[in-house]
């Protein structure tokens, strides 16, 4: 009996000796790198940086609503339904419920928390040229904020690290100042640190100028005309010039060209699909802005959003070239080449022609959110107008105001004008409406100069110069943050 | 049956004594000679009995000469023998199939089901013989209480979702399926005529499965032969067609035109169709999609036993063709099995088993915006299939996701091909009397390939489905898995009364898989025969980052320890420690308890005397059993989102963060708590079964909304996985059956079971106080949620109140935007004096609280009778197949509109302009409640007494899914995607088809 029970015993022993496994079993590390064991070498940094840009493609919806928000376009689309957020921007009826409000928020969120990703880790590792990948996250994080200050006010700031999971409690929307104040500070180091221009394969990076252009414009924007003046001029003294031919410039070939100061890169190389807008790789708003059933030569179809309204084709000046460059008379199209299009809401009979789907890319599908086109965000003939702006706006000089317009409008084959003070001022107002026409600025523009209420209609002042921030974000924030007046 | 006799000789048994008796000794084995421990042995008609010991061996005194012991022992045959004098015995045992019906497995184990403390059911090979299931998971519906199958399609090859009491979490709540012990997460890999039996283990005590078991257990059984048994041949076939159920009526081309062209002039529009007299009925595009469809199953297997051994091999082919799509929706699959079981010694024992799988698979797109279906009730039917050209015409004006559905089927080419091979090897031995040691192996390996040809194609201007350049996708993932358990177990018997089983148990599970594919373009010629990745440019990886593979891994070790006395009073109580890879180093290590008790009332002295009952037990059990079903990974931020961008037009990929992490997250924990009985009554002709129970899941793992500052939308990102709801559960079952042999030639038996189920929410940690889920129509807000008081993925919108009659009724009713006479009126919830959003409200509930099944069959001489039916009472559902643009067609019940004030209180007006009659509403909604006749067969068994070698011939007919009532328009109201939030919403559901059989069964 004494040897059975010693056999169990061992047996038993036996079993558990067998069948015992350590804890580690279960401790896996994942073959994807860790975020936080990450920015070991300088590929790392490179890496990151690339999430960082990719953000930028998603403003493209930012872009659409900059116009149809003004009196520019009219929302379009399919029926009163059709995307029920840009149909209500476009009546200046929009409420914090918005989903496209939100997509602005929450994208430019995004970018803003992938450059400081790498603002966080900026100590870890040195390598030759670091700080020129840090002046591109800093001019990257400019870029977000602009947008988000531009459409909300004053917004939560994080620097040099990521709003993290259960930070979003503790976190107060900043005073628009303070927000400025950092894109002024990162737009400085990465006009410090950045080149003037980068090697062919790396065309579409942050440069100098753009750097340059970008702190030029946030000073416009805070109505600090001298240091306005002071970096736009930088960006004029530099390597870029006005194409020749205006047409030229939103076809493929006159991309990342010489008026190009900074530009969001697109291509069609990648598919895509509406499950996820902000992934494509394409210009989703080129898609959204075709013409609605086409069939014809040179342009696709698309979702007949943001057709241009009467009153702006109405702005161009006898003569002007930009006018057949910037607006399709789709009527008058049709019939000149034979080409069918249906009729989509609050069709207008013009389309925005220089962001319109087009013929000879891929075509990689879905064909409507993978156009190629790439978005020209800040243009040479932006920046002539806006140093012309702060310049005569500053009483800086008109004299030199009137060339850099002047500039402008000969490229269009207008006459010079010979104008100074507040005639200089709506002019330049006039010429920055028909030159940049369908590129998403106009809204911003109505806005900081004041005439937003004059000229937009079912805009309320004191309320509609900025937007709501969504209220599900105040929501999910803890219910802490005032709504914007208004709203 | 051996309880039954027993509890018979119990109750009914005299005592007698003769002048002369004997001291009878001898033994019992097990076919193979292995001695038979517990045999119970009675003298008939007496109370004097006793039992075999470990070894086998009895010994029973005064024992009157010509008196009969009757052995019995649960899963072997009753055997007798008229005692003559005292010689030794030696009494072999054979195996009782049916009798198996008795033993049930629980986990780790088996019990007979007399003694079982939890909420177990059976389904047996004969109720699935009967069903004759394409899939598994038909099998069960209707035949258990408390399992609720909705398909997520009838289209051929398509998986249901079993739902056993309820939705109990956001995230995936399909049970555990074991097959042999074998994980095996999709069901269509096994074929249903392979099975021996399934267990549904329902409460807490399926909980020795611990982290897995929180959506309960299902325990699949294969065929495994008989041990000394002659070689056997059984041989099963059918043959059958196929086709719908319901075709959902809509307009014809002249009604079409006559409402089109009142919708254009109430919307101010001119009629397009100015001369509609010719149109005449038009084309009838539900009619040219849905067809006729064959589907042929055969089997074959092979059954022997010898005495040490037995071995069961069986090979199976189905293939079925589509009700849309016919052979361009083609599944088929091959199955190989062969189970061999070898005693090496009496107590050292061998099991083995093995599953091959091959299937292949045509997929139609299905139940979306743009589906087949969605588009045969959307399409124009003043169009024809083909243009006078014989091209396909091209759906202009019909919106941009309507497309021809013919030219639809022609262009897709999506093909999934899938090889499967399960594993299962398990040595036992058995030492010391009352120690047995077990190790079991299984694993599963699986190869996933497919090709996805997309060709350039046109169905009309602006039409989403248009391919510009012809793309090809292939792809392979491979899914592997193992378990392995080491289990001990413990058996004794103290003092004649006091049973004690107790086990020791660990077990280790790895998944692990590769995932690869590539996508390429510009086939040439746009054909499908030169779609490949070496015919196609510009290459891409559809992995360039990783994320890839995957690692997930289980380590347990668990305990079990289960008393009775005298078989009457029962206890067990299970311990389970789980470690999981899915949760971070704090959160690891689960500890799940489980307790359930058991009393046999009927075998108490006081009611022994009931002449009426014959069996009463009473269980109880509680425990928390623990779910850790969420992506891997979620406590840590890896590198594995989004990060592309262009630099001189070509892509460029870098690295950004992935799922945002939430190291805090842990086990989501369930506690059950059900209480039941067992009876049967009337010379156990009649069982009942009952239950109630209660599952809280607190500590919910769910995907909340979060603040966008955090950067979760980023491409590749999404919110982290947190704990963060409690969702409660509760219900009733019942369960009667009646079965009455009434004479040799006549048979019959029937059964009943009802469930009731109340799901609520309870709490909701989102900011916000809801989770929003599914879609409806286009761009419109989710419309399901989860929300406090409300039941899980309830539907959400705005409640109409009738049709505006006249401009008064509009202009006296809050403010509608866009409200004309015709249109629906809705309620203005918050009295603001304004319809929006937030006058929306709880407008139905996708789960049906009520569900039943009625099972029959019958036998009279040489012919077999059976029928089953399912109702399920109470759930709604979301019509969502209308896409109601200007010149799309229409259901017909718009033949029932508003025209005039007074015309209708139900239907509104048909118009192009503006109105808000396309937001979800109740108009929407639809009571989802059914009444199906599954399934209704009629068999003839060929008397076989004088023909040599064959020992069974049968020949069938039947049809599946012959008819439902329903008062719900669309096709199927059976059909769900399954999601606990947004599951119910029918975008034109594939109904599964009434299925028309002829089939035999063959023995030799």
């Amino acid at each position: 009996m004494k040897t059975l029970k010693l056999t169990s015993v061992l047996l038993l022993f036996i079993f558990i000796i067998v069948t015992s496994c350590s804890d580690d079993f279960v401790d896996v590390d994942s073959l994807d790198p860790n975020s936080e064991d990450f920015f070991n070498e300088e590929a790392d940094y490179q890496d990151a940086l690339i999430g960082a840009y990719d953000l930028l493609q998603s403003s493209y919806i930012n872009v659409m609503l900059g116009e149809i928000a003004s009196d520019n376009t009219l929302s379009g689309g399919e029926s009163a339904t059709d995307v029920l957020g840009i149909q209500e921007i476009d009546e200046m009826i929009h409420t914090p419920v918005n989903q496209q409000l939100r997509d602005i928020w929450s994208w430019m969120y995004a970018g803003v928390n992938r450059a400081n990703y790498i603002m966080e880790f900026q100590d870890k590792t040195d390598f030759p040229g670091k700080n020129v990948v840090l002046a591109q996250a800093r001019f990257l994080r400019a870029y977000y904020y602009f947008e988000l200050v531009k459409w909300f006010g004053d917004v939560p700031l994080a620097v040099d690290e990521r709003i993290q999971f259960g930070d979003q409690f503790e976190i107060e929307r900043t005073p628009k100042a303070e927000v400025y104040a950092q894109i002024e500070k990162d737009l400085v180091y990465a006009a410090d640190n950045l080149p003037a221009s980068w090697d062919e394969a790396e065309t579409g990076r942050a440069t100098k100028g753009a750097a340059q252009a970008l702190l030029g414009k946030a000073y416009l924007y805070q109505e600090n005309f001298p240091k306005a003046v002071e970096y736009l001029e930088l960006v004029i003294g530099g390597p870029y010039d006005l194409v020749d031919d205006y047409d030229t410039i939103f076809e493929r070939d006159g991309e990342n060209g010489i008026e190009s100061v900074f530009e969001i890169q697109y291509t069609d190389k990648e598919g895509a699909g509406f499950g996820c807008l902000q992934c494509s790789e394409g210009n989703v708003a080129v898609g959204f802005n075709g013409i609605r059933n086409y069939t014809g030569p040179v342009f696709e179809s698309g979702f007949s959003f943001n057709v241009p309204t009467q009153e702006a084709v109405d702005q161009f000046e006898e003569g002007d070239l930009r006018k057949d460059v910037a607006i399709l008379d789709i009527d008058a199209w049709s019939v000149a080449n034979d080409a069918t299009f249906s009729v989509g809401y609050k069709h207008t009979g013009y389309y925005n022609r220089k962001y319109i789907a087009r013929k000879g890319d891929l075509n990689t599908g879905d064909a409507n959110l993978t156009n190629p086109n790439n978005y020209r965000a800040i243009r040479f003939a932006d920046v002539l107008l806006m140093a012309a702006e702060a310049l005569n706006k500053g009483g800086l000089g008109d004299g030199q105001a009137q060339i850099y317009l002047n500039r402008v409008r000969e490229r269009a084959g207008l006459s010079e004008l010979d104008l100074t003070g507040p005639a200089l001022t709506e002019a330049i107002y006039k010429e920055r409406r028909v030159e940049l026409l369908g590129e998403g600025h106009h809204f911003f523009d109505l806005v900081r100069t004041g005439r937003a209420a004059q000229e937009i209609q079912g805009f309320t002042s004191g309320k509609n110069e900025l937007f709501p921030i969504p209220s599900i974000e105040i929501e999910l924030a803890g219910d802490r943050w005032a709504q914007n007046p208004g709203y | 049956m051996k309880s039954k006799i027993f509890l018979l000789v119990f109750f009914f048994a005299l005592t007698s004594s003769f002048a002369q008796n004997v001291t009878v000794k001898g033994t019992v084995y097990e076919s193979t000679d292995s001695p038979l421990p517990g045999v119970s042995i009675l003298v008939k008609g007496s109370s004097l009995g006793t039992a075999t010991d470990f070894d086998g061996n009895f010994t029973l005194e005064d024992v009157p000469l010509s008196s009969v012991l009757v052995f019995s022992y649960v899963g072997f045959q009753t055997y007798e023998v008229q005692i003559e004098n005292d010689t030794p015995l030696t009494i072999t045992l054979q195996e009782d199939a049916e009798a198996l019906d008795e033993v049930i497995l629980i986990g780790y184990g088996t019990q007979a089901k007399k003694e079982i403390t939890g909420a177990v059911a059976v389904v047996g090979a004969d109720a699935i013989e009967k069903l004759n299931p394409v899939r598994v998971e038909q099998a069960l519906q209707g035949q258990v209480s408390g399992v609720s199958v909705t398909s997520q399609s009838g289209s051929p090859g398509s998986s249901s979702n079993i739902r056993i009491r309820g939705v109990t979490t956001n995230g995936n709540n399909n049970p555990l399926i074991l097959v042999d012990g074998n994980v095996i997460e999709d069901l269509s890999v096994i074929n249903p005529n392979d099975i021996e039996s399934i267990n549904v283990l329902k409460d807490a005590t399926a909980g020795i499965y611990g982290v897995r078991a929180a959506n309960g257990v299902i325990l699949i059984t294969t065929k495994s032969g008989t041990k000394s048994s002659d070689l056997s041949f059984e041989l099963d076939a059918y043959g059958g067609i196929q086709q719908t159920t319901r075709e959902i009526p809509v307009l014809d081309a002249t009604e079409y035109a006559v409402l089109v062209n009142e919708a254009f002039v109430a919307g101010g529009d001119a009629p397009p169709f100015l001369d509609f007299t010719q149109l005449g009925s038009g084309t009838n595009w539900q009619d040219e999609i849905f067809q006729t469809a064959p589907i042929s199953d055969i089997n074959f297997s092979v059954n022997k036993g010898w005495e040490n051994s037995k071995l069961s091999v069986g090979t199976s082919y189905l293939t079925q063709d589509g009700i849309v799509g016919g052979s361009d929706a083609n599944f088929n699959r091959f199955t190989g099995r062969v189970n061999y079981n070898l005693d090496f010694l009496k107590n050292f024992k061998l099991t083995t088993s093995a599953i091959y799988t091959s299937q292949n698979r045509k997929n139609l797109l299905e139940n979306t915006l743009g589906s087949v279906l969605f588009n045969a009730l959307n399409m124009a039917p003043n169009l024809t299939v083909r243009d006078e050209n014989g091209d396909y015409t091209l759906a202009e004006g019909l919106g941009n996701e309507v497309i021809n559905p013919q030219a639809q089927i022609d262009n897709t080419y999506n093909n999934t091909k899938n090889n499967k091979i399960s594993g299962v090897i398990g040595l036992n031995y058995s030492f010391l009397e009352n120690f047995n040691i077990e190790t079991r192996f299984q694993f599963n390996y699986s190869e996933v390939s497919g090709k996805v040809f997309s060709p350039e194609v046109y169905y009309g201007s602006g039409k989403v489905f248009n391919v510009d350049r012809n793309v090809v996708t292939e792809f392979q993932n491979i899914f592997r898995d193992y378990t392995w358990n080491n289990f001990l177990t413990y058996k004794n018997t103290f003092g004649d009364d006091h049973n004690v089983n107790a086990l020791l148990a660990m077990e280790v599970i790895q998944f692990s898989g590769k995932f690869s594919g590539l996508t390429g373009f510009d086939i040439p010629d746009n054909s499908y025969k030169n779609a490949s990745i070496e015919n196609a440019t510009d290459v891409v990886d559809n992995f360039p980052l990783g994320g890839d593979t995957y690692d997930t891994r289980l380590l347990s070790y668990f305990t079990r320890a289960q008393y009775d006395y005298k078989g009457k009073y029962l206890l067990s109580v299970v311990l389970r420690r789980d470690a999981s890879t899915r949760f971070g180093p704090e959160n690891r290590v689960g500890y799940f308890p489980v307790v359930s008790a058991g009393w046999v009332m009927s075998d108490e002295s006081f009611m022994e005397k009931s002449s009426w009952l014959n069996f009463l037990k009473w269980r109880v059990s509680y425990g928390i059993v623990g779910n850790d079903r969420i992506p891997d990974y979620g406590f840590v931020s890896l590198l594995n989102g989004e990060a592309t961008y262009v630099l001189n037009d070509e892509l460029i990929f870098g690295r950004a963060e992935g799922a945002l992490a939430n190291p805090e997250i842990k086990w989501e924990r369930q506690k059950t708590f059900d209480v039941g009985l067992d009876m049967t009554f009337l010379d156990n002709k009649i069982n009942v079964t009952m239950d109630y129970f209660n599952k809280t899941t607190d500590d919910l793992l769910l995907v909340p909304q979060v603040s966008g500052i955090l950067g979760a939308s980023a491409p590749g990102s999404r919110p982290p996985i947190v704990n963060a709801g409690s969702v409660e559960n509760k219900g009733f079952e019942f369960q009667i059956g009646y079965s009455d042999d009434v004479s040799d030639d006549f048979r019959f038996n029937i059964s009943y079971n009802m469930t009731y189920l109340n799901n609520e929410v309870t709490f909701v940690a989102s900011e916000n106080g809801f989770v929003p889920g599914g879609s409806f129509g286009v761009g419109q807000d989710p419309p399901a949620r989860m929300e406090v008081g409300q039941p899980i993925g309830y539907f959400y919108g705005l409640k109409t109140d009738g049709i505006f009659q006249n401009q008064d009724e509009v202009d006296n009713h809050a403010t509608q935007v866009n409200a004309s006479p015709g249109d629906l009126r809705y309620v203005d919830i918050n009295e603001d004096g304004q319809i929006d959003e937030n006058d929306r409200t709880y407008i139905g509930d996708p789960i049906a609280p009520w569900s039943m099944g009625l099972n029959m069959g019958m036998n009279y001489k040489n012919w077999d009778f059976s029928a089953s039916f399912f109702s399920s009472i109470g759930n709604e559902i979301i019509r969502n197949y209308e896409r109601n643009q200007p010149l799309t067609n229409r259901s017909a019940y718009f033949l029932n509109r508003w025209t005039g004030e007074g015309s209708t209180d139900s239907f509104p007006r048909v118009t192009t302009g503006p109105n808000s009659n396309g937001l979800l509403s109740d108009f929407y909604v639809e009571d989802g409640s059914y009444l199906r006749i599954q399934n209704i067969q009629l068999g003839y068994a060929f008397n076989m007494d004088n023909s040599k070698g064959i020992d069974k011939f049968r020949v069938y007919t039947s049809v599946n899914n012959a008819y439902t009532f329903t008062k719900y328009k669309g096709y199927d109201p059976s059909a769900s995607t399954g999601a606990p939030i947004g599951g119910g919403i029918d975008q034109g559901f594939y109904p599964i088809p009434r299925t028309y059989m002829l089939g035999v069964n063959l023995k030799f």
